[in-house]
């Protein structure tokens, strides 16, 4: 279980979080909507410390973060994995180098066993005879089952998601959405994932916070978010000219 | 004049973790050769002609302007090696490297920040400074006095080919004018100076693409910035060093 209690974050004076308390259960898809700009990114760039929050901490499995040196700190990255946006592949290497990556960083088996791995997660997100190829000979949709595939090569404890289906149609989105549903049940991990997408709210969203202007607005789950007398939250969710109609 | 102070600081906090012990020794040594191929070899043709051709310059100038009987054209020799040796391989060259070699650690590093590569490395637990500039810095102090002497030697041989291809001084007398009092201490000279230039290209063009943000614009800005910000410190530091080493 991943914690956040009282966090506040501002930059140049212009206060992000307001004072976030949530928690991401183990084995569960959790997600952190709302829109752009709200701050749900900055909460998860908190979360996984690439930003310092100014108050507040942040705990895994009650291990307090916030008060981490940095060697404790990496000591902890090695349960996490995490997909950024565009992917954030390596240029320079491979897809085999990408994923191997993390096992060369920090294991010390010999590269039989490291290409094992890494032809089992490759595999496992659907990706068979793409090892040779470099990561500007991929499709959107590719590049992010890579990155799906490093982040969980080193058998991570918990998994980020920053908006894993930007860029992408609706029906590579569904296949990376369910593939992150099933690793997150497979591994039994902690999975947070950020999304404006309802799509993905409701085919994974097995427990969901809105961010509205910084703050926690709203916790729930998927089946629950239909019906939200929540005004901020349903014009959020029946915002598009789809949902609306779909309400209707 | 804040804004200085705030860079410099910068500047020294991201060298303290760049010079940290790399977390993978067998990764550090497969990307420093990496590193001596991309940035030092591949830089050794611009390097040769840039070098022959000034070497060439230098020799023709010279012998133009000895007008004079009782100057002996052995002064031609004389001239280039000294021009080439002291001055215009260390720091010469070492601007065309900043240009070169600056640039491309720069854009290459402020991409990789911009495309979240870098926060993917810091999220791995990764000391991505140290990962990514490390090898960079101790690349080019390694290759630079390579290429430096490589560019003594062209410029020398330009100079030499330029005056038998004009005629203007014979090979028996540009010979006699290289070995005229010849001091091993300006070849120390030059290559001190040459291993300092290089820190400065390498760890300020690496500062300024590790400190990009925003996207493509910013990556432009930071390549320009990382030349123009080593040259001027090339130019300050070459007179300290001058100062330091040859007074």
């Amino acid at each position: 279980m991943i914690e956040a209690r009282n966090i506040n974050k501002t930059f140049s004076g212009h206060h992000v979080l307001k004072d976030v308390t949530c928690a991401f259960e183990k084995g569960k898809t959790n997600l952190i909507i709302g829109e752009s700009g709200s701050g749900k990114t900055v909460l998860m760039k908190c979360l996984v410390g690439l930003f310092e929050v100014d108050t507040g901490m942040v705990a895994y499995d009650n291990r307090n973060f916030t008060t981490m040196n940095f060697e404790q700190r990496k000591t902890l990255r090695k349960e996490i994995g995490m997909l950024f946006q565009g992917g954030a592949l390596f240029d320079s290497m491979n897809v085999e180098s990408n994923v191997m990556f993390p096992l060369n960083m920090f294991t010390s088996e010999p590269l039989e066993e490291k290409r094992e791995r890494v032809n089992f997660v490759l595999k496992r997100v659907n990706l068979a005879n793409v090892s040779r190829l470099m990561p500007s000979e991929l499709s959107g949709g590719m590049r992010k089952r890579v990155a799906i595939a490093r982040a969980i090569a080193m058998k991570p404890q918990y998994l980020f998601c920053d908006e894993p289906n930007s860029g992408l149609d609706p029906q590579t989105s569904g296949v990376i959405d369910h593939l992150i549903r099933e690793i997150t049940q497979e591994y039994n991990i902690t999975t947070i994932v950020n999304t404006h997408d309802m799509n993905s709210v409701l085919s994974i969203g097995d427990s969901v916070a809105f961010i509205f202007k910084g703050q926690l607005w709203w916790n729930g789950d998927k089946e629950t978010i239909l019906h939200t007398e929540n005004p901020e939250l349903n014009e959020f969710v029946f915002g598009t000219e789809l949902t609306s109609r779909l309400k209707r | 004049m804040l804004t200085v102070f705030s860079t410099t600081g910068n500047y020294v906090l991201l060298m303290q973790k760049v010079f940290s012990r790399p977390q993978k020794r067998r990764i550090f040594w497969t990307q420093l050769i990496t590193e001596i191929n991309s940035l030092g070899l591949e830089s050794l043709g611009i390097v040769a002609f840039i070098s022959a051709f000034m070497g060439a310059v230098v020799a023709i100038q010279t012998a133009y302007n000895i007008t004079s009987p009782l100057i002996p054209m052995s002064m031609v020799g004389f001239t280039v090696r000294q021009s080439v040796i002291l001055e215009f391989s260390p720091t010469v060259i070492s601007l065309i490297l900043a240009g070169k070699v600056g640039s491309r650690i720069a854009s290459e590093i402020g991409t990789m920040r911009v495309t979240e590569q870098i926060d993917a490395l810091e999220i791995m637990g990764v000391n991505s400074a140290n990962y990514l500039i490390f090898p960079k810095i101790v690349a080019s102090m390694l290759i630079n006095p390579v290429l430096i002497v490589f560019s003594m030697w062209m410029g020398i041989l330009g100079g030499w080919l330029a005056m038998v291809a004009t005629g203007l001084v014979s090979t028996n007398d540009f010979v006699q004018g290289i070995r005229i009092d010849f001091l091993g201490y300006t070849i120390f000279y030059a290559l001190t100076k040459t291993v300092f230039f290089a820190f400065l290209i390498s760890s300020i063009s690496g500062f300024y693409g590790y400190i990009t943000q925003g996207g493509a614009l910013e990556v432009g800005q930071a390549s320009t910035k990382a030349v123009v910000f080593s040259s001027v410190m090339i130019i300050l530091f070459n007179l300290v060093l001058t100062q330091l080493l040859l007074t």
